[in-house]
């Protein structure tokens, strides 16, 4: 592959309204055994992704679980360090910077996690955990920060009355709303939101939703919003990446891709997510995919959908497709694509 | 009348914690005939797997039933002595849970796991208990079958574990089959898959159904009938048509809103319903859902609205419906 290289980016080449460049970015897991610890094999959970988001843009991200959807995100983040390829942040590959650089960025780039239970410290106060970030950038005075604490718990749609309470007191919504009050502490404008409503309940999820879109038109927000409900990132993205073990295999917008699906994962996907429309579900037609995701330590040669699919042809199981422009400014990876 | 498969008959179930009474389940009624799918649909803390476990008489210290009636075939569950709940339980009446992984035993085979409920309720023995295995766990089509008899729960991948998790359920041909949340745990791809399993086979060995779940999606392909519970009360049933096109409750209105549908275009704004479930220790006086609900008045405040029938089929829980 010709992107194997390592090349420097001038930060002229990166279009200005380019916020995060993702470019041939791998993840690999070693695995190791035997006597000596030797590594003897990789789960290959990112293997060559290549994406580009826009500022003031959401972009989703969806897939089942194992596909690599949260290391992805966290290798943008640097929280996982890449094995290969580079990431683009305002115009500085985050891969090869300095740590010094790398720490002073991270303020701009935040992390909203799944599960509101264990991402917030029990024995913290909400004021401490969402001044943390403040704390440890040195920002404002104590003052400041308190002050600052109480507008983002009323950004959120919390009682800012509410500081010294701990997190077993909210329920989830709420703490969910906490966490989010504290990846905004810093005015980032970058914010990885890794299946932030997929730990609530339904009448709790339209909330937060609804938030997430709010505070992204307000703070002029770039999101790069994981999930494995494909419903829910078409109401909060415009663009949409579809992603099977480790590959993207379907990018373009939420329209589109939805109403036109190009690899048959992504018809397979559309087609399993249930619609809360009894006349419809009985008059649809149903793809029920056989079969699991395969390993990622030892993925199928070609295409790595293959041996789920049922439009595979001998040239699947031999030639991994390129991802390629099927339909104007949509992106698949597959040979036969198309209902 | 013909006499109904299951019939919950003003069902309560309390927890008696040190911070107070908890009303999981408050005067539940319900029924379910032979052969049908009944959604039972809530978010957390509605009580309705603390419905399906009461059914089950499977209520632990400090819980306790106490009141209502659980009718299985006229005989009630919850008045049973325990040598005839043994009998129905597994046998009779199968369970199928969330979380496969903590549902099976680590230490045991699957064939031996399967086995084990055949011995005990069809009265089989070693060599016919693990021929009965070896045909359930092809039914539910998990390939090579008889190979993976030998095999440990660790040894399946999600999906396949819960597909032995129904041949466990469904080896004994129960006449009920409840399903607590099967799904919620799977990728969706493989939802689909046990789903279309369970729908299947309950047909195939006429099974009626309970479907837990808190996905009104799921119900909608799934299930004949509805029962919305909300804050350990009914508040709606309906038959699955009637409640998605006409939901007399303003609970059931509001989720059914909520739900972020892929057939909607892009950036539409969802309707959230504000506020959170109230806490099941200190019930508001009235209506639970007045707190939250855009149509209250006064009155859903101070009185708590009947379970009572608004149109065919259709029961709900409000005083100004649709």
């Amino acid at each position: 592959m010709a992107a194997e290289i390592a090349q420097p980016y001038p930060s002229a080449e990166v279009a200005s309204d380019t916020l995060v460049d993702v470019r041939n970015l791998k993840v690999h897991f070693p695995i190791r055994g035997g006597l000596l610890g030797r590594t003897v094999a990789s789960v290959k959970a990112v293997d060559g992704v290549d994406l580009t988001i826009k500022r003031g843009e959401t972009l989703g991200l969806v897939g089942e679980s194992g596909c690599g959807k949260s290391t992805l995100g966290r290798a943008v983040l640097q929280l996982v360090k890449p094995t290969d390829g580079s990431v683009i942040f305002e115009g500085t590959d985050l891969t090869r910077t300095s740590y010094g650089t790398l720490r002073r960025m991270r303020a701009d780039m935040q992390m909203i996690f799944q599960d509101p239970f264990s991402s917030l410290d029990p024995r913290f106060t909400v004021g401490r955990i969402i001044s943390e970030p403040m704390v440890n950038f040195g920002r404002g005075t104590s003052q400041e920060r308190e002050a600052r604490v109480k507008e983002l718990l009323q950004v959120v749609g919390l009682n800012p009355a509410w500081v010294h309470r701990y997190p077993h007191e909210f329920s989830g919504g709420q703490r969910q709303r906490i966490g989010i009050a504290r990846a905004l502490a810093l005015n980032p404008k970058f914010i990885v939101a890794d299946e932030p409503i997929s730990a609530l309940d339904v009448s709790i999820q339209a909330q937060v939703l609804n938030l997430l879109a709010d505070l992204r038109d307000q703070f002029n927000l770039t999101y790069l919003f994981i999930a494995h409900n494909l419903s829910a990132v078409k109401h909060v993205s415009k663009r949409v990446a579809v992603m099977y073990l480790g590959h993207i295999v379907e990018l373009g917008s939420g329209d589109d891709v939805y109403a036109n699906p190009q690899h048959p994962y992504t018809i397979a996907l559309l087609s399993a997510s249930p619609i809360p429309d009894p006349e419809l579900e009985l008059t649809r037609k149903r793809i029920i995919l056989t079969g699991d995701v395969p390993s990622p330590v030892n993925p199928p040669s070609g295409c790595p959908f293959h041996p789920r699919c049922w439009k595979a042809q001998a040239i699947c199981r031999e030639v991994a497709p390129p991802l390629e422009e099927k339909r104007p400014n949509q992106i698949a990876a597959c040979h036969f694509p198309g209902a | 009348m013909t006499e109904k498969l299951l019939e919950v008959q003003n069902l309560r179930t309390h927890f008696f914690t040190r911070t107070g009474v908890v009303k999981a389940v408050e005067d539940v009624s319900f029924y379910l005939e032979e052969g049908e799918t009944l959604g039972v649909v809530g978010e957390s803390g509605s009580g309705k797997s603390v419905t399906s476990l009461s059914i089950m008489r499977l209520i632990d210290k400090p819980g306790k039933i106490v009141g209502g009636k659980i009718l299985f075939k006229g005989e009630d569950i919850a008045e049973m002595d325990e040598d005839r709940l043994l009998q129905i339980r597994g046998g009779k009446i199968a369970m199928i849970f969330q979380d496969p992984m903590t549902s099976l035993n680590p230490v045991l085979t699957v064939g031996f796991q399967i086995a084990e409920a055949v011995k005990t309720h069809l009265k089989l023995d070693d060599k016919a208990a693990m021929n009965r295995a070896a045909e359930m766990l092809e039914r539910v089509r998990i390939p090579e079958a008889r190979r993976r008899l030998n095999h440990y729960p660790h040894e399946f991948s999600g999906g396949m574990r819960q597909r032995v998790m129904i041949a466990i359920a469904l080896s004994c041909n129960p006449q009920l089959l409840i399903a607590d949340e099967p799904t919620t745990a799977l990728d969706v791809t493989i939802q689909a898959q046990v789903l279309e399993l369970i729908k299947g086979l309950s047909k195939e060995f006429r099974t009626a159904t309970l479907l837990i779940t808190h996905d009104l999606g799921v119900v909608a392909g799934t299930c004949d009938r509805v029962v919305v519970m909300y804050a350990g009360r009914v508040v709606e049933s309906a038959p699955t048509h009637t409640l998605f096109k006409k939901p007399a409750h303003p609970y059931t209105q509001a989720l059914l809103q909520a739900i972020p549908r892929p057939d909607e275009p892009p950036g539409s704004r969802l309707h959230a319903i504000s506020g959170q479930p109230p806490s099941l220790i200190n019930l508001p006086a009235g209506c639970p859902f007045a707190p939250r609900c855009v149509k209250a008045q006064a009155r859903c405040r101070q009185e708590l609205p009947p379970l009572e029938t608004k149109g065919a089929g259709q029961m709900a829980a409000c005083f100004y419906p649709y």
